[in-house]
C-alpha cells in the first residue's frame, strides 16, 4: 500500500518499544516520513499516538528500537538537544506559558537563538503569519482564546525554522471555524517547505490533508499509506470516521 | 510622648526598611527555588549563615591590616562570600534534591531533606569554626560605619546603614531585572510555570534550577553578610531566625514572586522593629521588645486570612 521514495526517508522509526513503568505503550511500532510530507497518525485514545510524539522528541525514553533523522540516530539526545536538531513540538493541550506574555511565548520558541536582531525579525515575521498574535502581544498567554492560543503554539513551534513539526492533536477544544483555520494553517506551513509529523483525533479532516497516515491501536501500527487510500478503506471508516459521515463525502 | 515618638519616628522606619532589605533578599532565595521546584528550601538558612561567616573571615584573615578602604574591604567580603554562599547552594541541589527529583520521590521527601541539610549543615559550620576557636563570629568593627551623617536636628544616618540600604536596593534591583529582563530570567519563569513544555523550547531544565540556586543562594549569602554588619556578629545557630522570618515574608508577598519577596520583606522589617521601639512605650514596659514577634506575626496571619495567596500572589491555578 505505501509508495516508497527512492530517496531514504526524513525521519524513519524503527521497531520503537516505550514503556510506563511497567506498562507497555508502544509495543514496536514503525513507520517513516519523507521530507516535505504530511504524515498523520490516527487511532482511538490510548493508540499510543502522543506516545509516539513524546518519544519523537525525547520526552519519553524509548526502551528499545530506533529513531533516525535522516539516517541518524537520535533517539539517544536529551529532549532540549533534540530542539537543536531540528524537531520541533507542539503539544497536546498547547502548553502556552500561560504567566508569559505573547511575545515572550514567542521568545522562549527561540531560546536557542542568540542574535536579538534575528529573534525579532522572526517575531515579525510570525506576526505576518498570525495577525492576531501582535493584536495581543503584550497580553498574558494564558488570557487567549483556545485558537488563539493554538496559533501561539504553532508559532513558537516555528520560530526555530525546523525542518520538522510535531503537531499533537491541533484541533483540539477548537470551534469548528477555528478548527478549519488551523488546518489550513497546517497546510501553508507544509507548503513553506516543513515536514509535519500530525497527530488527531479528528482523523477525517487529518487524512484529508496528509499525504500518508498510519493507523495506531494499543501500541501497534495496524495500517499504513496513501492518506486518499486510508480514508477510503472500510475498516478504517468504520473505526474512526464514522461510518455513515465519511461515506457520505 | 507623642513627641517622643515622632521624634523617634524616621530611626525607627530607617532601621526596619534595613531590617526589611535584608529579609527582602534572603526572601529571594526561598521564593525562586520554591517558582522553579515547588520546594521550600529550610536549608537556605545556612546559605545565608556561611555568606556571612566566610565573609568574616575573609575581612578578619585576609583583608585586616590592608589599609584598604573599609568599603573596599566590604564589598570584597561581601562578593566572597556571597559567591561561596551560591556554590553552596548549587552543591546542596545537586546532592541532596536532585536525586530524589530525578526519581520522583513525593514532595514531602525532599522538603524533610532541606530541614536535614539545614541542621547538617548548622553543626558542621559549628565543628569546623570551632576547631579554630569559639564559633561566634563577630563583625570586625570599623569606626567608618559608626560614623553619623546628620540628616536634620534629630535625624542621623550611620554610614552602616546607608551602605546597607545601596548595597540591598542594588542586589534586590539587579535581581529584579535579571528575573523579568533576561533569557536566564525568561527561562526560569518558563521552568517555574512547566518544566517539560521549557524542555520542548531547547531550556536545559536542570541547568536552569542549577543557575537558580546560585542566583538565590548568592542573594541569601549577600544578606547574611548585611546582616552581621547591621548586629555585628554571625554564628551557625544564627541563620534560622532571619531564615523563618524571610521565609513568612515571601510567603505574606505572595510566594514564587520577587515583587512579592520585596514587599513582604520591607513590610516585615518595618512592622517589627516599630512595633519592636513603640509597644514597650504604649504600655509603660509591661509588653517589653521581646514581644514584637507575637504581634508582628499575628497582623501577618491576619493578612494572610484574608489574601492567602499573599500581596501579590496569583490567585488562579496555572495548569490548563
Amino acid at each position: 500500500m505505501t509508495i516508497e521514495t527512492t530517496k531514504g526517508p526524513l525521519l524513519e522509526v524503527r521497531d520503537l518499544h516505550v514503556y510506563y513503568g511497567h506498562v507497555q505503550a508502544l509495543k514496536g511500532i514503525s513507520f517513516h516520513v519523507n521530507e516535505g510530507e504530511i504524515v498523520t497518525l490516527i487511532g482511538g485514545n490510548g493508540a499510543g499516538k502522543t506516545t509516539t510524539l513524546h518519544t519523537l522528541s525525547k520526552l519519553l525514553t524509548p526502551r528499545s528500537g530506533e529513531i533516525l533523522l535522516g539516517g541518524q540516530p537520535i533517539h539517544k539526545i536529551d529532549a532540549d538537544e533534540i530542539v537543536r536538531t531540528g524537531i520541533t513540538h507542539v503539544p497536546e493541550g498547547r502548553r502556552i506559558f500561560s504567566r508569559l506574555t505573547v511575545r515572550e511565548n514567542l521568545e522562549i520558541g527561540a531560546y536557542l537563538l542568540t542574535s536579538k536582531t534575528e529573534i525579532t525579525r522572526r517575531i515579525e515575521a510570525s506576526f505576518e503569519l498570525f495577525p492576531r498574535l501582535r493584536e495581543r502581544e503584550r497580553q498574558y498567554g494564558g488570557t487567549l482564546s483556545g485558537g488563539e492560543q493554538q496559533m501561539l503554539a504553532i508559532a513558537r513551534a516555528l520560530m526555530l525554522d525546523p525542518r520538522i513539526i510535531l503537531l499533537d492533536e491541533p484541533s483540539m477544544g477548537l470551534s469548528p471555524l477555528f478548527v478549519e483555520k488551523i488546518f489550513e494553517i497546517i497546510q501553508s506551513v507544509n507548503k513553506s517547505g516543513k515536514t509535519v509529523v500530525l497527530v488527531e483525533q479528528n482523523a477525517l479532516m487529518a487524512l484529508e490533508i496528509a499525504h500518508r497516515g498510519y493507523v495506531l491501536q494499543s501500541g501497534h501500527v495496524v495500517m499504513g499509506g496513501d492518506a486518499d487510500l486510508l480514508a477510503k478503506d472500510p475498516s478504517v471508516q468504520s473505526a474512526y470516521l464514522g461510518g455513515e459521515i465519511a461515506a457520505a463525502l | 510622648m507623642l513627641t517622643d515618638m515622632l521624634l523617634l519616628l524616621p530611626t525607627t522606619l530607617i532601621d526596619g526598611l534595613v531590617l526589611g532589605l535584608i529579609y527582602a533578599s534572603i526572601a529571594l532565595g526561598y521564593t525562586m527555588v520554591y517558582g522553579v521546584l515547588g520546594l521550600i528550601n529550610f536549608a537556605h538558612s545556612e546559605v545565608f549563615m556561611v555568606g556571612a561567616i566566610v565573609a568574616i573571615e575573609v575581612l578578619i584573615y585576609g583583608l585586616a591590616g590592608t589599609g584598604l578602604h573599609p568599603l573596599i574591604q566590604l564589598v570584597v567580603a561581601i562578593a566572597v562570600g556571597g559567591l561561596a554562599a551560591g556554590f553552596l547552594a548549587v552543591a546542596i541541589e545537586r546532592v541532596a534534591y536532585r536525586p530524589l527529583r530525578v526519581r520522583n520521590a513525593p514532595r514531602l521527601v525532599p522538603l524533610i531533606t532541606t530541614i536535614g541539610v539545614s541542621l547538617f549543615l548548622q553543626d558542621s559550620v559549628r565543628f569546623v569554626e570551632s576547631l579554630f576557636g569559639q564559633f561566634i563570629r563577630p563583625f570586625p568593627s570599623f569606626p567608618f560605619f559608626n560614623r553619623q551623617i546628620v540628616l536634620s536636628e534629630t535625624v542621623f544616618i550611620s554610614n552602616r546603614t546607608l551602605a546597607i540600604i545601596v548595597l540591598a536596593v542594588t542586589l534586590l534591583a539587579g535581581l529584579y531585572y535579571m528575573v523579568h529582563r533576561t533569557r536566564l530570567g525568561k527561562a526560569m519563569r518558563a521552568v517555574a510555570l512547566d518544566q517539560k513544555t521549557s524542555q520542548l523550547m531547547g531550556i536545559n531544565v536542570n541547568k536552569v534550577i542549577a543557575t537558580t540556586f546560585f542566583i538565590g543562594g548568592v542573594a541569601g549569602g549577600v544578606a547574611g553578610v548585611l546582616y552581621a554588619l547591621q548586629f555585628g556578629r554571625m554564628d551557625p545557630f544564627s541563620g534560622f531566625i532571619p531564615g523563618i522570618k524571610a521565609f513568612t515574608a515571601a510567603v505574606l508577598g505572595g510566594i514564587g514572586s520577587v515583587e512579592g519577596a520585596v514587599l513582604g520583606g520591607v513590610l516585615l522589617g518595618i512592622l517589627e522593629v516599630v512595633l519592636g521601639t513603640y509597644i514597650p512605650m504604649w504600655t509603660n514596659n509591661a509588653i517589653g521588645t521581646e514581644y514584637k514577634d507575637i504581634i508582628a506575626f499575628s497582623i501577618l496571619i491576619l493578612i494572610l486570612i484574608f489574601r492567602p495567596n499573599g500581596l501579590v500572589g496569583r490567585a488562579y491555578a496555572e495548569k490548563v
